[in-house]
């Protein structure tokens, strides 16, 4: 359908004015906020990542674009949940313990948003007990624990441990990122995924989730 | 020129900085291992090892001389006689090099800003500021030479500014937040040395700059506004030598050579040889004008050869040793033009490094009065070098390049002179983000 491959492509290029109007549009035309947001709004996203990707578009664009999509979310959001939308997963992060960075967790949790994932961010510095009783709260999908200094990353091991511990692991996958890390880490940890960066993160939280577009 | 400074510093065990020589400035970290009191015998084990290393190093090297940097890591400064115990062992350690070896050399110690633990951050009162103040108090008294810090001031709206690119938020963070609290930081910081008698080195716009800078390399940010940040940050890094700091710059401010070219100080600066540490487009024209040549931080680790740590101050000692035969045939200004050409042409982060560039830089800075004006002139300059830079194709920069170039050109013109209105302008955009109280506004 061009309005949607239009709503795409505004999206794309951050035009947040035109992806309200047109959003608004297609609601009064009672095309499915399904459709709207899987097919205008993550398609969108989705060149968008592949553009970082390739090095095509930075950072601060991309956020224009990620800021026209939570636009366009915010108008679609109400007609979602009387359709009784799912959402495509939720993901807890935040940056362990003794850790405060959080430009890098920032990120992914932009860019997941942009693929359609609901965000529960608890921040920086966040001890493990804490990612337990959030996972108890929210019960997402998939924990992202991100750490940028070598003497930070062990509380990624801490709080996977801590996770198992209180038999949250069969609930949740989780996916680790950051400087210091690595695949190897990952595995050594017991964690499920890594990624290197944002666009990547989000690929690795579709393939965990079965997640095929 | 590097290794001579208008205003050379004495410090430590018989060292004189920016009189003639660049020295290596070695600086280390802990491998990967858990950083608390279970484990803090392990931790000190590691800084005895380094200290060993570099009295046994030092001697083989020939060095003539040379500073070690310890940064605190957070919990460090968290509990400050941890710090302070770590740099008595180091001390300790310099004091034999320099007794048994006749080997001049000093010990800078940097504490970690950890007053951005709560958001937004309180920087002037509260348990972080107290510990961070102990912590330069304690390690002043247990052997440090020489004070640093990375101040975090601005910080908290300059992060969300620069993944916007918002220009406006920048020159904001970076012109009115960030000297302010630099200045309320190192009125006290040069308190506290006075009584140790310690040397006040200085700040480092490494949370602002070489956070643009990472972005940028890993292609997130275009160049051009990294380029324009780092002129940009001089000025708050400058706040601290008008407090009272006389160098040795810290080696992570690339803004080393804009404050070196206004205040005469001796800088610190990494490059090439830091690249343990980051990546960065300037590794050679970073040297340019260096007084001390560091390796950043790189983690105590073993390596084919030795200890990493050993490794680099091996890569540092070869490359002073360059420097300084360059020094000593009169062949300086021709080396350094060789460090400046291989990198100017190639990034627009490297070609505002150059000498010519941060002269010119930092001209634009000393002809206004408040930082705010300060600021808002060196971004203008970094635009202008770079702008003529294209036109004269010494510099080769892409479409989307030169389209953020006019797009910042364009955000820096349309910003008020008036500190007081751009307070007040983006008190409506980053209000929510940065604490009146914190500085002084």
């Amino acid at each position: 359908m061009k309005e949607l491959q239009d709503l795409a492509l505004y999206l794309e290029q951050g035009q947040a004015q035109k992806v309200i109007a047109l959003t608004e549009q297609l609601l009064a035309a009672s095309i499915s906020p399904q459709r709207i947001l899987n097919d205008g709004l993550i398609a969108g996203m989705a060149a968008v990542g592949e553009k970082m990707r390739n090095g095509d578009m930075y950072l601060p664009e991309v956020l224009q674009s990620a800021g026209a999509m939570q636009a366009s979310l915010k108008i679609l959001k109400p007609h979602l949940a009387r359709e009784g939308a799912q959402s495509r997963g939720r993901v807890l992060m935040g940056t362990v313990k003794g850790d405060m960075h959080d430009i890098g967790k920032n990120l992914v949790g932009i860019m997941l948003q942009g693929a359609g994932f609901e965000i529960v961010d608890l921040g920086v510095n966040i001890p493990p007990e804490k990612f337990v009783e959030a996972i108890k709260t929210h019960q997402p999908s998939i924990v992202a624990l991100s750490a940028m200094l070598t003497t930070t990353m062990l509380n990624m091991k801490s709080t996977i441990d801590s996770v198992h511990l209180a038999g949250l692991s069969s609930n949740v996958k989780i996916i680790i990122g950051g400087a210091p890390v690595n695949q190897g880490y990952a595995d050594q940890i017991g964690a499920d995924g890594y990624a290197r960066d944002a666009v990547l993160a989000v690929d690795k939280v579709k393939q965990l989730l079965g997640i095929s577009a | 020129m590097f290794g001579r400074s208008p205003r050379p510093v004495t410090c430590g065990f018989g060292l004189t900085l920016g009189n003639g020589a660049v020295f290596p400035e070695l600086n280390f970290t802990l491998p990967t291992m858990a950083l608390d009191e279970a484990n803090w015998t392990a931790v000190v084990a590691q800084y005895e090892e380094i200290g060993s290393m570099i009295e046994r190093a030092a001697p083989r090297l020939k060095l003539p001389g040379l500073v070690a940097e310890f940064e605190l890591l957070p919990p460090m400064t968290e509990h400050p006689s941890w710090g302070a115990q770590i740099t008595g062992i180091l001390h300790q350690h310099l004091k034999k090099l320099y007794e048994e070896h006749g080997i001049p050399c000093a010990l800078r110690v940097t504490p970690t800003d950890i007053r951005d633990v709560t958001k937004p951050p309180a920087l002037r009162s509260g348990k972080p500021l107290d510990q961070l103040l102990q912590s330069f108090r304690e390690c002043g008294s247990s052997g440090a030479h020489i004070l640093s810090i990375e101040s975090v001031g601005g910080k908290e709206v300059h992060d969300e500014a620069l993944l916007y690119g918002d220009i406006d938020g920048i020159i904001f963070a970076l012109g009115v937040l960030a000297p302010r609290d630099v200045t309320f930081l190192w009125e006290r910081i040069v308190e506290i040395c006075s009584k140790a008698h310690v040397v006040p080195g200085g700040d480092s716009a490494c949370g602002f700059a070489n956070t643009a800078m990472q972005l940028a390399g890993q292609g997130m940010l275009p160049e051009v506004l990294a380029a324009v940040i780092r002129a940009a940050s001089a000025v708050r890094s400058l706040a601290a030598f008008e407090c009272g700091a006389v160098g040795p710059s810290k080696d992570c401010a690339y803004e080393g050579p804009v404050i070196k070219a206004i205040t005469g100080v001796p800088i610190a600066m990494e490059g090439k040889s830091a690249s343990c540490a980051h990546f960065s487009p300037v590794g050679n024209v970073a040297a340019a004008m260096c007084d001390l040549w560091s390796n950043e931080s790189v983690q105590n680790v073993r390596l084919l050869s030795g200890s990493a740590p050993e490794a680099y101050l091996e890569l540092l000692a070869y490359d002073c040793r360059l420097f300084n035969a360059a020094l000593q045939s009169g062949s300086g200004s021709e080396y350094q033009r060789l460090l400046v050409d291989s990198d100017a042409r190639l990034s627009p982060q490297a070609f505002v490094l150059t000498p010519a560039a941060t002269t010119r830089i930092a001209s634009a800075i000393v002809g206004h009065k408040n930082h705010y004006g300060m600021t808002l002139a060196a971004a203008k300059e970094a635009v202008a070098l770079l702008e003529e830079a294209r036109a004269s194709e010494e510099l080769t920069m892409n479409v989307r390049e030169i389209e953020w170039l006019a797009r910042i050109s364009e955000s820096l013109e349309a910003l008020p002179s008036d500190e007081g209105r751009i307070i007040s302008l983006m008190q409506e955009r980053y209000g929510h983000l940065f604490s009146h109280e914190s500085y002084g506004l």
